[in-house]
C-alpha cells in the first residue's frame, strides 16, 4: 500500500439480516482527494459511510483507514476523523459554542484548545453572531454548517460528509460549497455521499456511483460523463401525460434515446443540430431545451433510473 | 486518552446539562419533600401517634422519613434514567454523537450513571435537610442512609436504561409509572411494614430494590441495629445495579453499533 492512500476496501460488505446494503465493494481515495459516492437514497452510500466512520461493524471484506483497521483500532481512527453525519445529532438545549466545546472536549483537547479552535470555526462557519444562540434557534443550513464545524474540532486528516446539504435550500447549500472548498484547498481530504449529481460536480475530483449497493462506474465527474454520456443533450416535451408514444418519429436523432414519464431525452454531441432535426421531421414538442450532460444522464444511463425520484 | 479522562469529559458534558436545569430540579426537590413531610410526617403522623403511639416504637415522622429519602431516590433515578436516555439514544441521539467524538459506549454510559448517582445523591440529602428541620432527623448515623439512597437509586436507573434502546417510542415510560414505580412507592414499606400487607403480596415487596433499600436504610437512620440479613439487602441492590448496567450496556451497544 503506498503512502498516499488514506483509504482501501476491498469486497466490502454490510449485511443487516438478509439485506444486503453493501455489496462487495472496492474503493481507494488518496490523500488530499475529494471523493464522492453519488446514488439514490438506499443505494447503500450512508451505510458505507458509517464503516467507515469506524461506527458500523463490517460484515466482510477488508477496510483500512490511515492503515488501519476499524475493527481494531476503531477509535483512534474515529479521533482522527471528522464525521459530519446525515442527522446533525446536536444538543439543541445548548449554545452554539457550547456544542462545540463540549464535542471537542471528548476528542481530548484542553478547555483552552477548544476555545480557540472554536472561536476560528464559527468564523469559518459565519456563525460567530450566532455563537450564543440556542441551536434550536437555528435554520437549517446553519446547523448544517454547525456541524460542519463541529467535525472540524479536531483537526481531521478525513472529513466525512454524509449528504452535506440535503434539505436545504438552494442558497443555503451554495455557502456550504464554499466551505466545503476551502477546506479542499487547505488539503483535506473530503469524502461526500449525495444524491445530488451537481453537488458531486461541483466538490468531487473523483466519484463512484452506487445502486443498490453496488458501484456501477468509478472515475471523475467529467471522465464519467464522456465515458457514459454524450456531450449534450436534449430535453424534449410533449404536452400530454405519456410520452412513450411520442418516441418513434423521433427515432435516430442523436446517438440515443432514454424516455421518461415527464420527458424524452435525446443524448447527442451537438444538441442544437438535434434541435434542429426535430423540427425538420415535422414534430412540435411543447419545449425543447438542449443542455450540456450532467452524471445525473449518467445515472440515467447507468440504471435506467433517476437519482432523485 | 485514559479512561479517567473519558469518564470526566463526559461528566463535565453533563454538568453543562445539569446546571441547566439546577435551578428548576432544585425547587422540586425541596419544595416536594416538605409537602410529603407536611402531609404524611406530620398530617397523618399525628394520626397514627395518637392512635396507636406511633410504628415499630417510633413516631411515625421518624418511621417515615428514611423511606421517603428512599423514595426521592428512587423517583429521581428513574425519572433521569427514562425520557432522557431516550433522548440521547432516539432524538437527539446525542450518544451517536459522543461515538463519533470518540468514545465507547461504556465510558458514555458509566459517565451517564456516576451523573444520575449525583443526582440522587443531592436529591437525597435534601430531603435529609428539609426532614432536619421538620425534626425528623436524630442523629448523625442518618447520613449512612445516602450512600443506601444512591445503591437504591441506581439499582433503578441501570436496567431502566435497556427502555431506552430497545422500545420503540416513550408511551411505555408512563405505563412503567403507573404500573411499577407507584405500586412500588405505595407497597415496599415505606409509610407501613410490609407486613401489614397480605401474606401473598409480601413477596412482591422483597424483589423491589426499595424495599431493601428501605430495610437498610431505616436502621441506619434511626441508629436501630441494622438488619441481620444487611448483607442480602445490599447483594441484592449490587445484583440490580450491576446485571442492569450489563444488560443495559449490551442494548445500548447493539442499538448504536449496527
Amino acid at each position: 500500500m503506498t503512502d498516499d492512500l488514506l483509504l482501501t476496501a476491498r469486497d466490502l460488505t454490510k449485511k443487516f439480516g438478509d439485506f444486503t446494503a453493501v455489496d462487495s465493494i472496492d474503493v481507494e481515495v488518496r490523500k488530499g482527494e475529494a471523493f464522492g459516492f453519488l446514488g439514490p437514497n438506499g443505494a447503500g452510500k450512508s451505510s458505507t459511510m458509517r464503516m467507515i466512520a469506524s461506527v458500523s461493524p463490517v460484515t466482510s471484506g477488508e477496510l483500512r483507514i490511515f492503515g488501519l483497521d476499524p475493527a481494531v483500532d476503531g477509535q483512534q481512527i474515529r479521533a482522527r476523523i471528522g464525521n459530519c453525519p446525515q442527522k446533525d445529532l446536536l444538543d439543541e438545549e445548548l449554545s452554539v459554542e457550547e456544542n462545540l466545546w463540549v464535542y471537542g472536549r471528548f476528542f481530548g483537547l484542553s478547555r483552552a484548545e477548544v476555545r480557540q479552535r472554536a472561536t476560528e470555526l464559527l468564523d469559518f462557519a459565519q456563525l460567530s453572531e450566532r455563537r450564543a444562540d440556542k441551536v434550536e434557534h437555528l435554520s437549517g443550513g446553519m446547523k448544517r454548517r454547525l456541524v460542519i464545524a463541529r467535525s472540524l474540532i479536531n483537526n481531521p486528516e478525513l472529513l466525512l460528509l454524509d449528504e452535506p446539504t440535503t434539505g436545504l435550500d438552494p442558497q443555503a447549500r451554495h455557502v456550504l460549497w464554499d466551505r466545503l472548498f476551502r477546506l479542499k484547498r487547505q488539503g483535506v481530504t473530503l469524502i461526500i455521499t449525495t444524491h445530488y449529481m451537481d453537488e458531486a460536480e461541483q466538490l468531487c475530483d473523483r466519484l463512484v456511483v452506487m445502486d443498490k449497493g453496488r458501484i456501477a462506474a468509478e472515475g471523475s465527474p467529467r471522465d464519467l460523463i464522456d465515458r457514459y454520456s454524450t456531450r449534450e443533450v436534449v430535453e424534449v416535451r410533449f404536452d400530454t401525460d405519456d410520452h412513450a408514444p411520442h418516441a418513434a418519429p423521433l427515432e435516430g436523432i442523436g446517438e440515443r434515446m432514454e424516455v421518461l414519464p415527464d420527458r424524452i431525452l435525446l443524448y447527442a454531441d451537438n444538441g442544437d443540430e438535434a434541435a434542429v432535426a426535430i423540427a425538420g421531421r415535422g414534430v412540435h414538442p411543447l419545449s425543447t431545451l438542449v443542455r450540456r450532460s450532467t452524471l445525473e444522464d449518467v445515472f440515467l444511463h447507468l440504471t435506467g433510473r433517476t437519482l432523485v425520484d | 486518552m485514559s479512561v479517567p479522562e473519558r469518564i470526566g469529559v463526559l461528566l463535565a458534558y453533563h454538568w453543562v446539562l445539569f446546571k441547566r436545569t439546577i435551578s428548576g430540579a432544585l425547587v422540586s426537590r425541596f419544595l416536594l419533600p416538605m409537602l410529603f413531610l407536611a402531609s404524611m410526617g406530620l398530617g397523618v403522623g399525628s394520626l397514627v401517634d395518637s392512635a396507636s403511639g406511633g410504628v415499630d416504637g417510633v413516631p411515625y415522622l421518624l418511621y417515615v422519613v428514611p423511606g421517603l429519602v428512599m423514595v426521592t431516590a428512587m423517583n429521581v433515578a428513574v425519572g433521569e434514567s427514562t425520557w432522557p436516555v431516550m433522548g440521547f439514544v432516539k432524538w437527539n441521539e446525542f450518544y451517536r454523537a459522543m461515538i463519533n467524538a470518540p468514545q465507547r459506549v461504556i465510558d458514555i454510559l458509566v459517565a451517564h450513571w456516576l451523573m444520575i448517582a449525583f443526582n440522587v445523591l443531592i436529591s437525597a440529602g435534601a430531603f435529609m435537610v428539609v426532614a432536619a428541620l421538620f425534626g425528623g432527623v436524630r442523629s448523625w448515623w442518618s447520613l449512612l442512609a445516602l450512600p443506601i439512597a444512591v445503591l437504591t437509586g441506581m439499582a433503578f436507573s441501570t436496567p431502566l436504561f435497556i427502555i431506552a434502546a430497545k422500545a420503540s417510542n416513550d408511551s411505555i415510560y408512563s405505563a412503567l409509572f403507573r404500573l411499577v414505580v407507584t405500586p412500588i412507592m405505595l407497597f415496599s414499606g415505606a409509610f407501613f411494614p410490609i407486613e401489614q400487607l397480605p401474606t401473598w403480596m409480601q413477596p412482591v415487596a422483597w424483589v423491589t430494590p426499595l424495599w431493601h433499600g428501605i430495610e437498610l436504610g431505616r436502621p441506619a437512620f434511626l441508629g436501630t441495629p441494622a438488619s441481620t440479613i444487611w448483607w442480602a439487602h445490599v447483594g441484592v441492590l449490587l445484583a440490580y445495579v450491576i446485571g442492569g448496567a450489563w444488560m443495559s450496556a449490551r442494548a445500548i451497544r447493539d442499538r448504536l453499533v449496527t
